[in-house]
This record gives structure tokens, sequence and C-alpha cells, in this order.
């Protein structure tokens, strides 16, 4: 009997309440005709089987029932069914975009099979923690740790590609025949590199990634075997990789082999290789360390010269985010959360006020036989539909903005850009929403329906106070806190990109406009044959209309930030220590007038800086001070890049690696004096002009210019300056958006909860002021009355904000650029908004108590 | 909130325990078993309606108006649990006689096409 009985609790309990005992007593009667044992038996099964169906019927009448309710209840009061269907859409939607990108960029382990074994190499020099290495090294690495299954190499190298239309310049990576086995996904056409074509001197192979495919091969599968001639050398295809395979970043369009040659591995100090290594199963990353870090000693022992201050670091290719990309996301993704926040106590607080409004109406079913349980079991109903439909929007709302975030999404990642909804999303967005609904969704109706008796129908709707009222007022006050914290985050990285963006960068970006003509090697390895082209181009570009001046240099400022190399002022020691080092360039003249870098002292270069001539340096100042401080730098000489330089101009200091980074001291030299074939990284590619006249018009004007000196040159990467220079803060500014979006929606949904308790004290106040007016209270009282209530609410919640802002802003101090966590001027805003909250919240529902009518008040009674 | 009486017809096809039920209590008042016996007995025994389908059926039969609770206790000998009986509504009434007259119509076309009892 007793099994019955809990066999019954399938059933709701209204159901079991109303009807449990004579089901009871029907079994009971059953139960005596039916024997033993069998007959028990079959009676029991029949019974598990007949409960559980009808049970779950009357489940499903329930949920039809309240369902039905909801509609019509929402139906009634569309107001509080839109702002609650919003609130947690904005707080839905928030989070499920932030994770989506955390998710993806710090979460999830990368789309390459046993890729927690996959590790990046770097050299560490004083000064950079992340080197590349030189063939040399990784070769020894390679063969005297014993870490690794297998060691490969890469490198990104921009190519021109003549053979589909007109020449195009694209995003290449050479690399070594181990490397992409390494990542373990297999080509969708053809097959990857053999060590054979990994040779110096084999025939050119080519893998094309999926896009490039598509695009210019229209996914034809003869592909293969097609030649085409990458900077003038002829390759065939022998590979297409599947869709989603990026690496080692999004931009990569096709794979060539690396082809190291002997000569290749003569200087140790030629660092350009990006290390990948796969561990061997079972080994930790810090043993792996270890291991290298023996290797590095060895090294140091054996090469003392050159490998004097070369260490080694490995991270997990999983890891490589930058601290800074890192913070960006986890900044975010606190900021959603803090939404949420706001945006569950917001929807709490709207469903006890509607419960409470709706008190008597719940007192009256209670009244008529509906059982608590029922009562709640309506209330959470409700709350779900809301809160569902709210995560559906949020859905929406989190795919609407996923293009915006997408640039959050570090390129040192083999991903994707763009965020994609997939179950894992999904599923997040489902938990938070059932969370939502849930939690902050039956918790006020399990609190009415506590109370709901017969009290709530003898009095009016005055009862709201008490306790309820203080729950309400905390909610208010968790609100104010969490949008305080929101508004002094996003102000101090606000104030801190105006910093950034105030920097001087060193040179005038405004009129100016970029592009590249990258020449390939094997065709202008001679430095007379660039000397010709640039010649032309250079002379044709300044006849245009507008422009004032144009030069040509190795890589722009901000686009490439690094292109160090170690000098020597004397000593005769090849340290690469950052105190050391300097960034090199090769320009033809004009570069400085061009970007008007002033020059100090000196000269600029000058066309008469032949290779027979004197070979010759411009420097800036910071190099200067580092060497010869207080002292005349022009005619005094250097060793830098193979070559002795004397010094025959001072210019100003630019940001070559950014506005949030210090930079290297920079030295310029004559783009016609280097060795054939030598430096040819260092190559002059970029065109620079200044011109008065519009930029636009100019761009097709050059493409004829270039294609008339060369029909087989590509001009690629056609920006402006002043881009380059937004782009430096570009993330940083996306950043700033969101997280002010974010700040700007909790400060409406604070003063929604503040406006929310005060129109409801004060509409089950109004008797009392009805009766403080008829006794004589000025009404300038009653509206002080309100308004210092609304006051003590945001202050209370306004203290612990300020506090936990600070320690929010201790946290990102790494983002701050410089601006103090505590930040007078920030923190300022911040109350000041706060209390503009405040009085937007408390100025209607004061107005409101002042126009009680005593009269009408008091005969509500 | 006045709701309009609903037709008969909306009801209708009714499940066959609603249908047994209406006719249970159609002339007296019953209670639950009462009702499961008269099932059991007009069927020859094969039709016995699980306590869970009886209740169910019921409970939903009450919100729709089809039945109603009585308060009166017949004879002290039946009474000797806590037991409710209930009461055919003059819509009950009306959706048994609907839920006949769509069977009587169905039985009729079957006839017509052959399917006489006894001959299939």
């Amino acid at each position: 009997m007793r099994l019955y009985r809990a066999l019954l609790h399938l059933y709701p309990a209204s159901f079991r309440n109303e009807y449990g005992d004579e089901m009871t007593a029907l079994f009971a009667r059953r139960r005596r005709d039916a024997g033993w044992p069998v007959g028990v038996l079959a009676l029991w099964l029949g019974l598990l089987w007949e409960t559980v169906g009808n049970a779950a019927a009357v489940h499903a009448d329930i949920l039809r029932q309240d369902l039905r309710q909801t509609a019509r209840a929402l139906r009634r009061s569309p107001g509080f069914a839109l702002t609650a269907v919003l609130v947690v859409a904005l707080g839905v939607g928030a989070n499920t975009a932030a994770f989506s990108l955390a998710d993806k960029v710090l979460v999830r382990p990368l789309p390459f099979p046993d890729s927690e074994r996959l590790v990046k190499l770097w050299e560490t020099v004083p000064g950079y923690s992340r080197m590349e290495l030189s063939p040399a090294d990784l070769r020894d690495w390679a063969a005297m740790s014993h870490s690794f299954e297998s060691t490969g190499a890469f490198v990104g190298v921009p190519v021109n590609i003549v053979g589909l239309g007109d020449p195009q310049r694209l995003d290449a990576t050479r690399v070594t025949a181990a490397t992409l086995p390494m990542l373990g996904v297999q080509p969708v056409l053809g097959r990857l590199f053999t060590a054979a074509e990994d040779r110096d001197g084999a025939e050119g192979a080519l893998v094309l990634s999926y896009a490039l495919w598509q695009a210019q091969f229209g996914g034809d599968p003869a592909v293969l075997g097609r030649p085409l001639a990458i900077d003038g050398e002829s390759y065939k295809v022998i590979g297409v990789m599947p869709r989603d395979f990026h690496f080692p970043d999004q931009q990569t369009q096709l794979w060539t082999a690396l082809r190291l040659g002997e000569d290749a591995y003569q200087d140790r100090n030629d660092n350009y290789l990006q290390g990948l290594a796969k561990l061997k199963h079972g080994l930790s990353l810090a043993q792996a360390r270890a291991d290298v870090a023996v290797v590095t000693a060895q090294l140091r022992q054996q090469y003392p010269r050159e490998n004097h201050y070369t260490g080694a670091n490995l991270y997990l290719l999983r890891d490589e985010v930058s601290k800074q990309a890192r913070m960006l996301l986890l900044a975010l993704s606190g900021a959603a959360i803090c939404v949420l926040l706001i945006a569950c106590t917001n929807l709490a607080n709207l469903l006890l006020a509607r419960a409470l409004v709706r008190e008597k109406e719940l007192a009256v079913r209670s009244a008529m036989g509906a059982g608590r349980e029922r009562l709640m079991r309506q209330l959470g109903t409700e709350s779900l539909v809301l809160s569902m439909l709210g995560g559906v929007v949020g859905v929406a709302l989190a795919m609407a903005v996923a293009p915006l975030l997408a640039r959050l999404v570090p390129n040192t990642l083999p991903l994707a850009q763009a965020a994609s909804l997939d179950w894992r999303v999904l599923g997040f967005a489902g938990l938070l929403t059932a969370v939502t609904g849930i939690c902050f969704g039956m918790a006020p109706a399990w609190r009415i329906c506590r109370k709901t008796d017969l009290s709530a129908l003898r009095e009016g709707p005055r009862t709201g106070g008490g306790r309820r009222e203080r729950l309400r007022s905390a909610l208010v006050m968790a609100e104010v806190m969490a949008s305080v914290v929101l508004l002094v985050s996003a102000g101090l990285l606000m104030r801190a990109l105006v910093r950034l963006q105030g920097v001087d960068p060193g040179f005038r970006s405004d009129g100016v406009l970029t592009l590249r003509t990258a020449l390939p090697w094997q065709k202008y390895g001679a430095t007379t044959r660039r000397h010709v082209f640039f010649t032309r181009v250079l002379d044709e570009v300044r006849q245009l209309p507008g422009v004032t001046n144009a030069a040509y240099i190795s890589f722009l400022p901000m686009v490439m930030r690094g292109g160090i190399w170690p000098v020597d002022v004397g000593e005769h020691v090849v340290e690469r220590s950052e105190a050391h080092t300097s960034s090199l360039r090769f320009v033809t003249p004009g570069f400085f007038a061009a970007l008007q870098i002033p020059i100090r002292m000196g000269r600029d270069v000058e066309e008469s800086d032949a290779p027979d001539k004197v070979w010759t340096a411009v420097v800036s100042e910071s190099f200067v001070q580092r060497y010869w401080p207080g002292q005349d730098p022009l005619g005094r000489h250097f060793q830098m890049a193979f070559h002795d330089r004397a010094v025959v101009g001072v210019v100003g200091d630019i940001r070559v690696r950014g506005l949030e980074q210090s930079s290297e001291p920079q030295v310029y030299f004559p783009y016609r004096q280097v060795e054939d074939s030598s430096l040819m990284n260092y190559a002059p590619k970029d065109l620079v002009l200044r011109s008065w006249a519009g930029l636009g018009p100019l761009v097709p004007q050059i493409r004829r210019i270039v294609h008339a000196a060369d029909p087989e040159q590509p001009v690629s990467d056609v920006r402006t300056m002043s881009q380059i220079v937004e782009d430096d803060t570009g993330a940083r500014a996306v950043q700033v958006r969101v997280l002010g979006a974010f700040a700007f929606v909790a400060f409406l949904l604070a003063a929604v909860g503040i406006h929310g308790v005060l129109a409801f004290a004060v509409s089950s106040r109004s008797q009392e002021f009805g009766v403080r007016i008829a006794l004589g209270a000025q009404r300038g009282d009653i509206v002080w009355m309100v308004m210092r209530q609304g006051a003590i609410l945001a202050a209370a919640g306004l203290i612990p904000g300020i506090v936990l802002a600070y320690a929010a802003g201790n946290a990102m101090r790494a983002l701050l650029a410089g601006i103090a966590p505590r930040d007078t001027v920030t923190f300022a805003a911040a109350v000041t908004l706060c209390g503009l909250m405040t009085l937007l919240g408390s100025l209607l529902p004061a107005w409101r108590a002042g126009r009680v009518d005593p009269m009408t008040a008091m005969r509500q009674e | 909130m006045i709701e309009k009486t609903p037709q008969p017809e909306s009801f209708l096809p009714l499940p066959p325990a609603t249908f047994h039920i209406l006719i249970a209590v159609a002339e007296e008042d019953r209670h639950g078993y009462a009702i499961i016996q008269d099932v059991e007995v007009r069927t020859g025994g094969a039709l016995r309606l699980s306590a869970g389908t009886l209740y169910r059926s019921i409970q939903r039969m009450l919100e729709q108006g089809l039945l109603v609770e009585t308060q009166e206790r017949p004879a002290p000998e039946w009474d000797d649990e806590r037991r409710r009986y209930y009461r055919i509504t003059p819509l009950g009434a009306r959706v048994a006689r609907a839920e006949t007259r769509r069977l009587a119509g169905l039985l009729k076309m079957a006839r017509d096409r052959g399917f006489a009892p006894g001959r299939a």
C-alpha cells in the first residue's frame, strides 16, 4: 500500500491530493481481488504502466492549461511581457555572444587531432620572449632534444601569382614537409608535400586552401597538376585542404614547401622560422621545456658568439593567444555576466512586482481550491515561457552581433574568424535561459505562494511591504552595483583608447596612400633591377596630379612590427638583447618627407648613396640617445646587417610597433646599398605617397603605372596610412564599443529597477501619503521622501560597486595603457551617471507621490 | 471571466473512457468505484478502467463542465469511506447525445456499405 502511495507521487500534487485517497481505496479492492501471487505481479506490472502513462497525460493537461493561461495573461499585459522578454534577451544575448568567442578562443581544443600535443617553439633573448628560430638552431633542437615526435617549421610569405587572370598577391605559408602531416588533417584532394619536394632545388609544389580552390578554380578536381607561376617560379598544384583547415592563421591561402638549402643554415642569427613540434606521447610541456633548455645550454657552449643570449620557450599551440587578447575576452565575458546578473535581477523584480499586484487574483484562485503547488506551477510556467522567448531573441541578437565581435578572435590562432552557432553555444544559451527562468522566476513565485492565503483577500493591495520589499531593494542594489562596475570598466577602457589614439605616431598619416608591390626575388634579386623598377614607378607616380611626395620602404610602420637587427657600435659582440637591436628598413629618397617625419640633423638618403660610395644610414633620435648621448652622431660608424655604415642623418622616432608598445630605435639604409640577393626580405615593397588631392582616384592610375613597368607585378594592400593607424587600435575600439553598449544596457536596466521599486512603494503607500497630506505635510516633503528612498537604494549599491570596480580595474591593468585603475575622472563620471540614473528612476514615482489626492486616497479604504 | 457555453460538437469525438463514464452516470450519481464496476458489467468485463484513467478523465470532465461533484450522500451502507459522487450536467448529457448521434451515423454508413454485424 505504501508502495502504491509512493507511485502516486508521479502525479502532480494537486491531482494526488484530490484523488489520491480514492485511488488508494480502489487499489486496495483490486489487491484483495487479485489473489496470490501471480495475480499480484500482473496487477503491479499493469499498474506501473498505467500510472506512468496517465501521470504524463495529467502533467500534459496541466501544462496545456498553464500555457493557455500564460498566453492570456501576457496578452493582457503586453508591456510587461515585452519588457521581460527584452530583459532576458539582452542578458542571454550578451552572454551567448561572449561565450561563443571565449569558448572558441580560450577553451576549446584546436581543430586538429592530438592538438594538445602541438607546441610552438620560440627562441628567447633578453627583451624578446618570442623570437623566431634560425634554421640552424631549429635543426639542432630537433636533432638534440628527445621530447618531440616530429618537428617542423613554417614561415608566412605573401607571394605574387601569375596565371589566374590578373597577377595577384596572396598570403602563402612555406612549410617543411613534416609540418602539415603533424597537424593530422588530410587533404580533400591530392596529397601533402614529400620530403623530396622539400629539398633545395626541388620542383615547386603547392597545396591550395579550400577557399582559394573554390574561388579561383571553381572547385574543379582537375586542378591537380596544374602549373602556376609564383614569384616567377613554376609550381604544380599537388593538393587541396579541407574547408575548415586554417594554418597558421585565417589568411593563408596556399602552402608551398620551404626547401631550405645548405646556405640557409650558415647564419645562426637569421631568425625567421616559426617552429612547430609534436610532443611524444605522455610527455608534459614542462618536461619538454626542460629538455630543450638543456639543448640550448649546449648550443650556447658550442656557439658562444651567436648563441650567447639565446634561450628557448615552448608554448602549447592552443595558448598562442596574446595576454591582451585573452584579457579582452575575459573582460568581455565578465561584462556579459554583469549584464546577465542585472537582467536576471530585473526579471525577478518584474515578476515579483507583478505577482504582488496579482496577489488578490491568486488568493481568489487559492480560495477556489487551487493548491499552492498549482499556483506555483502556473507562475513558473509563465516565467519559463518568458525566459524562453527571451532566450530565442537573445540567441538571434548574439548571432547578429557576431560579425562585430569576430575582430576579437586573435589571428595568431589557426581558427576561422567568424563565430559559429553550434550545439555548444546553443546548449549554453539554453542552460542560461533555463537557469534564468527557474531561479529568478520561480523564486518570486515561491515567495508569493508561500504566503498566499485568505489574508490577502481581506486586505487591500497595500500589503506588499515588509520582507518582500526588502528583497526587491536588495535586487536593485545588486543591479546598481553591477552597473557601476560596468560603467567604470567601460570608462577606463575608453580613457585608455582615447589616450592611445592621442599618442603621436611620429609621422603624419592624413593624405597618405600606401600600397604594396612586392618584387619576387627570383626576378629582382639584382639591386640594379630593383633600382630601375623603383625609379620608373616613383618618377611617374610623382607626376600624378596632387602627389607631393612618393617613396618606397621595406615595411610600413604598425603593419610590420618586427624586422629588427642587432647593432654593433664597435664592441664586436653580436648581442641580440633588446638593448642592442634596432628596426631595420631600406628606403628610397623622400620617405621622410612623404610621412612628414622630421629630419633633425644631416640629410635624407639620396640617389647618390650608390653601392660604390660610402655605405650610409639615417638613424632615429633614440638610436643616437642610446649609443652617443650628447655627442655629434654624424659621421660615426656602426655595424649592422653584415656591413659597416656611416651615419648621415638623424630623424624623429616613429611608433613602428604601434601605439601601445615601445619600439626599438630605427635605422634606415639607402635602397641601393645592398648586395645582390642579400636581405631580400628587407627589399622595399611598400609605396607611400602624399597627395593634397583625393587618394581614391590615384589607385587605378598607379596600377597602370606598375603594370606598364612590369605586367606580371601585382598591386596589393591598398590602404591609407590613416586606416593603418586606426586599425592599430581597432580591436580595442570594438571592445570599448561592446563594453560601452553593455554598460549602457546595464545603466538603463538599473534605472528601470529603481523605478520599479519606487513606483510600487508609492502605489502601495498612497493612502499613507494621503493621510500625511491631510494632516498638513507639504507635497514637497512627500516628493523628497520618495527621492530619498531612491537615493538610499542607489548609494547602497554604489559603494560596494565602487570597490568592485576598482578591483576589476586592477585586474585589467594590462589593458589600460597607463590609465590608473583608480582614475578619478572615470569614477567621478560613473558616480555622476549613477546619480542621474537614480534621478531618472525616481522622478516619475516621486511626482506621482506628490500628486496624491488625500480624499481619493483615503476613500479607497 | 465569462465564457460562452461551448457547443457539444466541439467535444467530439469523445475518448472512449469519457463516453463510458458519461453513460455510467447518466441515470444516477455514482462514485469512482461504482463507475468502474458499471463499465465492467455493461461491457461484460471487456473494459476495466484503471484508477488513473478514471480520475484523469473525471478531472478533465469536471473542468470541461461535463460532470459535477455532488454534495448529497446516498445510502449510508455505501458511504463507508470518504467518497465523492459525480453527476452528469446538462452539457454532459448534450455531449453524450451528440456523440451517440455521431456514432449512430457512422454505424449507418458502415451498414449501408455491407459491414453488418455478424457478417464480417
